[in-house]
C-alpha cells in the first residue's frame, strides 16, 4: 500500500501529543511501519503546531510536505485553514470549529478570518466541522477535544472499533478513561 | 522487541544498552529528552550541569575514570564545550564516551543553523550520523564501541527531525561493559605542550585509521538502483527524503558516519553514475569533501543553503513529479508564540517598554518579550551575552546609556554564562543594571531543573545557589527581589537602580505560571458596565485577553488571575472570580 498520511494540528498548548501517540499505537497495533514527527520548544508557546502521522508497509520520510496528507485533523478552524495546502486533492479535514485568537487578532492588527469552513469546501477540501469542545464537555471534561477528533476520524478508517478501544485504554491513563472513552464516542456519532 | 520510539529516547536506549553509566548534559532543544530519557534507568547516573563545557568535562572525567560516559546539547551548546572538545582528541579517552549534538535546520526553536559537522572534521573526530530512531539506538552503541576501539570521543549528530520523530526501533538488553580501572598516564592525559606535541601524530594517525575503518563499515553503504543515470550521496533525514521520492529507482550512497569520510567508498560509488549529486541540510559539508577528491556533482548549487530540505525540494531538484496542494488564496493571521498568559516575565518586560529602556536581551522563553506588543528587546546573541553586552554598551556610552539600558537574563542562563558577565561588571566597575529573571526553571526546553531551583534531574533535592548571597559575593552591592505581577513595584525597582550611580542587580522572582506546584488563582472576569474598551489592558499582549464587542474578554480556560491586567485599568473593570 501506498504510504498514508494524517497531520493534527493545533495551537501550542492544546494537547495534541495524546492524539499522535493514541494513532501511534493504534497503526503499530495493526502491523503497519510508522512514523510520527512532533514539534517541541519556541513554537509550543501558543503558536501554531503540527504532527506529522505516516504509516503503510513502509515510511520513509518522517513529515508530510504540501499536497501529500490524506486527512488533517485540528484542533482550531484557523489553523486547519493555515495548513489546507498540505491537504492532498479532495482530502479530509476534520475540525474543531473553537476559534483561538492570534496574537495579530488579539492587538487589532489582523481580523480573525471568516467562513473559514466555506471557504476550505471551495478549495475542494471535504470538511467535517464539530464542536469538540461542547462535546468535551458534554464527556465531562474540555480536555477531551483530543477524543473527540480521533472519534470522528475513526470514519474513515476500516479498523474495528476494538482496536480504537484498546488503543484509548493503553494511552489514556485510567482516572481519565471514562470521560475519554465517551468522548470518542460522541465524535464518532456525530453527524 | 520492536518500540515506536522518540529519536532522542532511542539515543537514551542505546545508552542504557550500552552500559554508559555517566550522562551529564545542558538541555536545549532538540537534544533535551536524550538526557530526560535516560535519567528513567536507574542504572545511569544522570545530570543537567550548568552548561556545555561543564557536562563534557564532566562526562570526560567520568571516562577518564573507567565508566562509560556521555554528554547531549544543541548545537551552539558546542560552541560552548568547543574548548574541552578540541583538546580530548588529544588526550583520548579510558572508557567510551559519546558526544550528542543535535543541530536544528529550519531553526525552529534556535538561534542560528550552524552545521555542527565541521566541529567533527575541526576537532578530528569521528561523527554518525543516524536517519531515524532505529539508527540513534544502534549508532549509540556503536559509537561506544568505535570510542573504545580507536581511543577517541565519538561525536553522536542528530536534527530535530531525527531527534523529534518517532520511529521503530529494535530494544535489547544492557550489556555491561568490562572494566576500565583508570591508570595514571600523564603523558596521554596532561595536555602541556611537551605532552601534547606528541600526542597529535597520533591523532592524525587515528584519524587514517578512522577512514580506512569508514570504507568498510556497515553504516556507509551503497544502496544499488534501477538507473545509474544518477548517483545521490546523502546522510541523515535527507537519506529518508531521498528514500521517499526515489525509492530504488536511483543509487544512494548512504552515509552512517560523516567525518572522517571513505574516500575509495565515494570516489567507486562516483565512478558508476553519470551524474552525482550530494543531497544534504546545512553546509555544503559532504560536498565540500566530495569535491576535494576532484570529483564533480551537483550540490549546493542545486539545492538550498538555508533552511531544511523536504521531500518536495528533493523530488522538484531531481527533476521528479511534485505533488501539488491548494491552499486558501486570502492571507491568514500568523499564530506567533506567545508568552503564557500568567507569566511572570510580562509585568517587567511591559516596565521595561513603559520606561523606553533599552533591553540587552538573551536565550530563554523571555526571549519573546522582543515580540508585539511588548516589543521589549533589543538584542538577542547566545547564552550569557545579555550582561557581556550591556557592559560592552556602557563603557562605550557612558552615562548616556547607563541611565536607560538594561540586561534581561534567566536564572538558568544566568548559571549557563551570565556569572562571569557579572564578574566582568564587578570586576572593570561599569555602572550596569542587570535584571535577572527568576522564574525557578529551566522554561523554554520544558522544566528542566538548575542550580539555583533547589532539585536535581530527577527531581529529589540538590544543592541550591544562592542568587542574592552570589551576586553580593561578586562584589555587586545592589542587591534587590522584585515581584513581578506587582508592577508597581517594577517600575519602581527599575527606576531606582537606573538611577544609581553603581553597578546593581534586580532579581524578578517568580515561579513559572506552568510549573505543576504553582497555585493559580481563578481567572478574572470584566465588569462590561466599567469597561470603557480603551484597550490599556492589551498593551501587556496576553494571550487571555481579547477585544469582543468594543470591550475587554478573559478567555476563562486560559487566565490564571495572576492581575496584572487589572493593574492596567483606570475604571476596576477586572474583578477577581
Amino acid at each position: 500500500m501506498d504510504t498514508k498520511n494524517i497531520m493534527i494540528v493545533g495551537v501550542g498548548g492544546q494537547g495534541s501529543l495524546l492524539a499522535s501517540k493514541l494513532l501511534g499505537h493504534l497503526l503499530m497495533g495493526r502491523g503497519y511501519d510508522v512514523k510520527v514527527s512532533e514539534v517541541h520548544g519556541m513554537s509550543q508557546r501558543g503558536g501554531s503546531v503540527v504532527t506529522f502521522v505516516r504509516y503503510g508497509e513502509k515510511v520513509c520520510s518522517p513529515v508530510i510536505d504540501r499536497g501529500q496528507a490524506d486527512a488533517i485533523v485540528s484542533f482550531e478552524l484557523l489553523e486547519a485553514a493555515r495548513w489546507l495546502s498540505y491537504l492532498k486533492p479532495g482530502g479530509r479535514v476534520v475540525t474543531n470549529t473553537q476559534q483561538i485568537d492570534p496574537m495579530p487578532v488579539i492587538t487589532g492588527a489582523a481580523e480573525y478570518p471568516s467562513g473559514l469552513v466555506e471557504k476550505m469546501e471551495a478549495a475542494g477540501a471535504k470538511v467535517d466541522a464539530l464542536d469538540c469542545l461542547g462535546l468535551a464537555e458534554e464527556a465531562g471534561s474540555a480536555k477531551a477535544v483530543n477524543l473527540v477528533l480521533l472519534g470522528r476520524l475513526s470514519h474513515y478508517f476500516d479498523f474495528p472499533g476494538e482496536a480504537w478501544q484498546e488503543a484509548i485504554e493503553a494511552c489514556v491513563p485510567g482516572k481519565f478513561l471514562e470521560i475519554n472513552r465517551k468522548a470518542f464516542e460522541l465524535g464518532r456519532g456525530t453527524e | 522487541m520492536k518500540e515506536l520510539i522518540l529519536g532522542n529516547a532511542a539515543v537514551a536506549r542505546g545508552l542504557y544498552e550500552a552500559g554508559c553509566s555517566i550522562a551529564s548534559s545542558y538541555p536545549g532543544t532538540p537534544s533535551t529528552e536524550i538526557t530526560e530519557e535516560a535519567a528513567k534507568f536507574p542504572e545511569i547516573y544522570c545530570e543537567w550541569a550548568p552548561n556545555e563545557k561543564v557536562a563534557m568535562e564532566t562526562a570526560f572525567g567520568a571516562s577518564l575514570a573507567g565508566k562509560r560516559s556521555f554528554c547531549g546539547m544543541k548545537h551552539v551548546g558546542l560552541n560552548v564545550a568547543a574548548d574541552p572538545l578540541f583538546t580530548m582528541g588529544y588526550t583520548g579517552v579510558n572508557a567510551g564516551m559519546v558526544i550528542a549534538v543535535a543541530d536544528d535546520p529550519g531553526m525552529h526553536s534556535s538561534q542560528n543553523e550552524q552545521d555542527s559537522r565541521h566541529y567533527a572534521r575541526a576537532a578530528k573526530l569521528p561523527m554518525l550520523e543516524p536517519s531515524d530512531s532505529r539508527e540513534a539506538l544502534e549508532f549509540t552503541k556503536l559509537a561506544f564501541e568505535i570510542s573504545e576501539e580507536f581511543d577517541t570521543p565519538v561525536l553522536l549528530k542528530m536534527c530535530t527531525r531525527v531527534a523529534h520523530s518517532q520511529s521503530v526501533a529494535e530494544l535489547s538488553e544492557r550489556v555491561e561493559p568490562k572494566a576500565r580501572p583508570y591508570e595514571k598516564a600523564p603523558g596521554k592525559y596532561v595536555m602541556a605542550p611537551a605532552n601534547a606535541i606528541k600526542r597529535h601524530p597520533v591523532v592524525e594517525e587515528r584519524l587514517e585509521r578512522l577512514s580506512k575503518w569508514a570504507g568498510t563499515a556497515k553504516i556507509n553503504r551503497v544502496e544499488e538502483g534501477q538507473d545509474n543515470k544518477i548517483g545521490i550521496i546523502t546522510s541523515s533525514t535527507c537519506y529518508q527524503y531521498v528514500k521517499e521520492v526515489c525509492g530504488d529507482r536511483y543509487p544512494v550512497l548512504k552515509l552512517g558516519m560523516v567525518w572522517p569520510l571513505p574516500a575509495e567508498l565515494i570516489r567507486g560509488f562516483a565512478a558508476k553514475v553519470s551524474l552525482l549529486a550530494v543531497v544534504e541540510e546545512g553546509d555544503p559539508f559532504l560536498e565540500g569533501c566530495c569535491r576535494g577528491l576532484g570529483l564533480a556533482l551537483a550540490g549546493k548549487d542545486c539545492f538550498p543553503l538555508t533552511g531544511e530540505l523536504s521531500q518536495n525540494i528533493v523530488a522538484e531538484k531531481l527533476g521528479l513529479p511534485v505533488p501539488e496542494g491548494k491552499g486558501l488564496s486570502e492571507e491568514l493571521p500568523s499564530r506567533p508564540p506567545v508568552m503564557c498568559a500568567g507569566c511572570p516575565h510580562r509585568g517587567l518586560f511591559y516596565t521595561l517598554k513603559k520606561l523606553g529602556c533599552t533591553v540587552l536581551g538573551d536565550i530563554g522563553c523571555y526571549t519573546l518579550g522582543a515580540m508585539p506588543p511588548l516589543g521589549a528587546m533589543d538584542m538577542t546573541l547566545c547564552m550569557g551575552a545579555s550582561i557581556s553586552g550591556l557592559h560592552g554598551f556602557n563603557k562605550a556610552l557612558g552615562a548616556e546609556s547607563e541611565g536607560k539600558t538594561v540586561a534581561v537574563i534567566g536564572d538558568s542562563t544566568f548559571m549557563h554564562s551570565g556569572m562571569t558577565g557579572l564578574a566582568n561588571v564587578a570586576y572593570n566597575q561599569s555602572n550596569s543594571t542587570v535584571i535577572i529573571l527568576d522564574n525557578s526553571i529551566t522554561g523554554m526546553t520544558g522544566h528542566q531543573q538548575n542550580p539555583t531551583t533547589g532539585f536535581n534531574l530527577r527531581g529529589d533535592p540538590a544543592g541550591k545557589i544562592d542568587l542574592e548571597a552570589l551576586c553580593r559575593a561578586m562584589g555587586i552591592e545592589r542587591v534587590r527581589v522584585v515581584d513581578p505581577y506587582d508592577l508597581k513595584a517594577c517600575e519602581e525597582a527599575v527606576k531606582e537602580e537606573l538611577g544609581a550611580s553603581e553597578p546593581s542587580v534586580i532579581i524578578s522572582r517568580r515561579p513559572c505560571a506552568l510549573l505543576k506546584y504553582v497555585k493559580h488563582k481563578p481567572a478574572l472576569t470584566v465588569d462590561r458596565d466599567k469597561c470603557r474598551g480603551c484597550k490599556a489592558c492589551m498593551k501587556i499582549g496576553c494571550p487571555a485577553i481579547s477585544i469582543k464587542d468594543g470591550k475587554a474578554h478573559i478567555d476563562g480556560t486560559q487566565c490564571v488571575g495572576c492581575g496584572v491586567c487589572g493593574q492596567l485599568c483606570g475604571f476596576g473593570a477586572f474583578k477577581e472570580g
